[in-house]
């Protein structure tokens, strides 16, 4: 990969969307691998008796979903040096799958840390899913 | 009539010994990348990682969160803590890296509880996890959950 530079980079530049796929597979995959085994993630009969719609992903897959999107635009998963969220509304995953558009906005650029500030945009079904989601990058 | 969460405010300001040290693994590493979809090879190939300065294969950025849970763990699970699980949601979470994490690191977490605000019956918990490496700074992880009260009418 290449990483990205500050000075190819401003205010305004866009990336994506980015559809990303989420099936039940990948919500096992996810709770395996981080631990979360919360079964409104992998359980519809659990997930509908809790009064949810039916399964959601984790809060956290989607952020990571989310990250992995701005790692690749910035070139590396090492230039993500902060990256925060607020979870809004869950991303609903029937046994069909699921699709997330994640796109993202250069914010701001500064030239003497070469850190952009990029507000990314997450959705499902239409509906934006991660709430001020702000990653701070470092560039070349 | 509902029911107001009976979180404990008097956790506030308090700060956990370290927990740990967690073994972070390149199986580890490579499993979270698979599950959120990286296709970084800097989460699969050592040598390009280390190209890149590192010292082995590093984690996406979002993979402190499996460590700050388990940091969390005394602390949530704490009877007088007065925080009932099973109406727990996820709130928000932000990561500030000092630098990414790697197989190989022994990471220990100092978690401290920075806020419990109260609104609507539910109860808004801002915990904080310092992750360091032989006392370096590595991540720091903040996480508010939601604790909600009762919905009963």
């Amino acid at each position: 990969m290449t990483v990205r530079t500050a000075g190819e980079t401003q205010a305004g530049d866009v990336f994506g969307p980015v559809t990303v796929e989420v099936g039940r597979d990948t919500l096992v995959a996810y709770a395996h691998a981080s631990g979360d085994q919360n079964p409104i993630h992998q359980d519809e009969d659990f997930a509908k008796s809790v009064g949810l719609p039916d399964v959601i992903a984790h809060g956290m897959w989607t952020l990571g979903a989310a990250g992995s999107v701005v790692s690749d635009w910035a070139g590396g998963a090492d230039r993500v040096v902060e990256f925060g969220t607020r979870f809004t509304k869950p991303v609903v995953v029937p046994a069909a799958g699921a699709q997330v558009r994640v796109e993202g906005v250069v914010k701001a650029v500064d030239q003497d840390t070469r850190r952009a500030t990029v507000e990314v945009t997450a959705s499902a079904d239409g509906a934006k899913v991660l709430g001020r989601c702000i990653a701070i990058v470092q560039l070349d | 009539m509902s029911e107001t969460s009976v979180v404990n405010t008097d956790f506030v300001g308090r700060t956990y010994p370290p927990s740990g040290p967690y073994a972070v693994s390149a199986a580890d590493i490579a499993a979270f990348a698979d599950a959120v979809g990286s296709d970084d090879p800097m989460h699969r190939d050592a040598e390009v990682a280390r190209a890149a300065g590192h010292p082995d294969v590093i984690a996406p950025p979002t993979f402190a969160v499996t460590l700050g849970q388990k940091c969390d763990r005394e602390y949530i699970l704490d009877p007088e803590a007065g925080i009932d699980y099973s109406r727990v949601v996820h709130g928000e979470q932000r990561f500030v890296h000092h630098r990414p994490i790697a197989a190989g690191d022994e990471l220990l977490g100092e978690l401290t509880v920075d806020a419990i605000r109260m609104a609507g019956g539910h109860a808004m918990i801002t915990t904080r996890t310092e992750l360091t490496a032989g006392g370096e700074p590595v991540c720091t992880s903040t996480s508010t959950i939601v604790v909600r009260g009762g919905e009963d009418q």
